[in-house]
């Protein structure tokens, strides 16, 4: 019966979507535990290190990092983390959504702005839009590596300690819970003021080679460490925003399929109805 | 037995943490032991091995590639790098990233956009059910 032949073919076609949708939610919900994992162990190191910038910086008054004082340039940097590859919602959408906005209010202020991108996503977006992309990184994979990053940040430092930038931005999403991630765009320099008026003991460490070597030191492990950061966040919330679009894609499928179904059904009732009351008109017409 | 807490940790991976009894590092300075109570002290490392001793008297090695070690009296904490650092090879990873988005930059022209390719074909498939749908429209 040639009934519906269209429909079939159509719940076919909705049913290996289906397939595809159920994969990627499973491949999702299996790697962002990892990631998670990933984050946590990351973020002692950056606990670590803030505390000892915030106390160099107070013993050693005379010398400023220019990481940590304001200075004057037309140029404002961005570090943009996206993700290398689509099918995980609004995610990308939304952080860039944050970021245009950060950057036009730059830009209202006659400032120009320079961008660097880690991810596919970011680069596509930026590549052609009037800023100015400097360096990128992309294709980091599910196991991101802080070497990686190395040179994408020291770009922006690069461009920060030359005096060409007046503020360098980290834009990224924020893994909250599975179900929500938040577009961030945080100040990485100058360093924000740290509340530390608090007053500490006398004491002080002792520093091999000097203050001055450590502190440089320090500050650029630092960065590092944040946008390393930033990448791990962003990492989870792209599995769990993955996860959770491809749920409902699922589920829509499944709906799809359950009305094609009742049409279908209804379909070859009416023709077989049909058919039968033809063969009985006919039976009473002889 | 005193003891000093010892945590190592680069930024990728917590890789030891405990009590021990005495710490040896090669910090740029010269190599460095450190016993509990030692003076605060932050040195940069070179790369090379952390011991530890563990109150039992056995010892345990790590290989760190250079980082930043930090005394407080009664903690050690070594941030150790995930890489050999080294002006020049930080230099020409910076260079490469730079060179990256050149080439993009570059070739935004002739290589096709997949994310534009993409979204063009799902316009020009809706446009056809569109019109399919209108045509079995009219035909009724």
């Amino acid at each position: 019966m040639a009934v519906g032949r269209e429909i079939v073919t159509k719940i076919k076609s909705v049913q290996s979507t289906r397939k595809v949708t159920t994969a990627l939610e499973m491949v999702s919900a299996s790697k962002i535990k990892k990631a998670q994992d990933q984050m946590e162990t990351s973020r002692p190191y950056v606990r670590k290190i803030k505390e000892m910038i915030n106390h160099l910086a107070q013993a050693t008054p005379e010398y400023k990092h220019p990481f940590m004082h304001d200075q004057k340039a037309d140029r404002v940097g961005y570090i943009i983390i996206s993700t290398d590859r689509g099918l995980c919602g609004g995610l990308n959408a939304g952080l860039f959504k944050q970021t245009v906005i950060s950057m036009r209010d730059w830009e209202n202020q006659g400032k120009k702005i320079d961008v660097v991108t880690v991810g596919n996503k970011a680069t596509s977006m930026f590549k052609n839009s009037s800023v100015n992309l400097k360096a990128n990184i992309s294709s980091l994979g599910d196991n991101p590596k802080l070497t990686e990053l190395i040179g994408v940040v020291k770009v922006m430092l690069d461009a920060y300690s030359a005096g060409e930038l007046s503020h360098v931005y980290l834009a990224y999403n924020d893994f909250i819970n599975t179900m929500t991630q938040a577009p961030t765009v945080d100040q990485l320099l100058p360093l924000p003021k740290g509340d530390e008026a608090v007053a500490r003991d006398n004491w002080d460490y002792l520093y091999e080679p000097d203050a001055k070597e450590v502190l440089d030191n320090l500050m650029t492990r630092y960065i590092e460490s944040l946008v390393y950061q930033g990448v791990l966040e962003n990492l989870a919330s792209e599995h769990a925003a993955r996860m959770v679009a491809m749920k409902s894609a699922t589920d829509n499928a499944s709906d799809l399929i359950k009305d094609l179904q009742l049409v279908y059904n209804k379909a070859r009732q009416a023709a077989i109805t049909q058919e039968i009351s033809e063969i009985v008109s006919g039976a009473a017409a002889v | 037995m005193t003891t000093i807490k010892c945590d190592i940790v680069s930024a990728e991976d917590a890789i030891y943490s405990g009590d021990v009894t005495m710490v040896i590092a090669s910090g740029v300075a010269g190599e460095l032991g450190i016993a509990p109570r030692h003076a605060p002290l932050i040195t940069r490392l070179k790369p090379g091995q952390v011991r530890v001793h563990h109150t039992d008297g056995s010892e345990q090695e790590f290989y760190v590639s250079g980082g930043i070690l930090e005394v407080q009296p009664n903690l050690v904490s070594v941030l150790a790098d995930t890489a050999i650092r080294a002006k020049d090879i930080d230099e020409a990873a910076a260079i490469k990233a730079k060179e990256e988005a050149e080439n993009l930059l570059k070739d935004s022209n002739k290589q096709y956009d997949l994310a534009k390719v993409q979204a063009d074909l799902a316009k020009a498939v809706a446009q056809i059910q569109a019109i399919s749908r209108l045509k079995k429209k009219l035909k009724r």
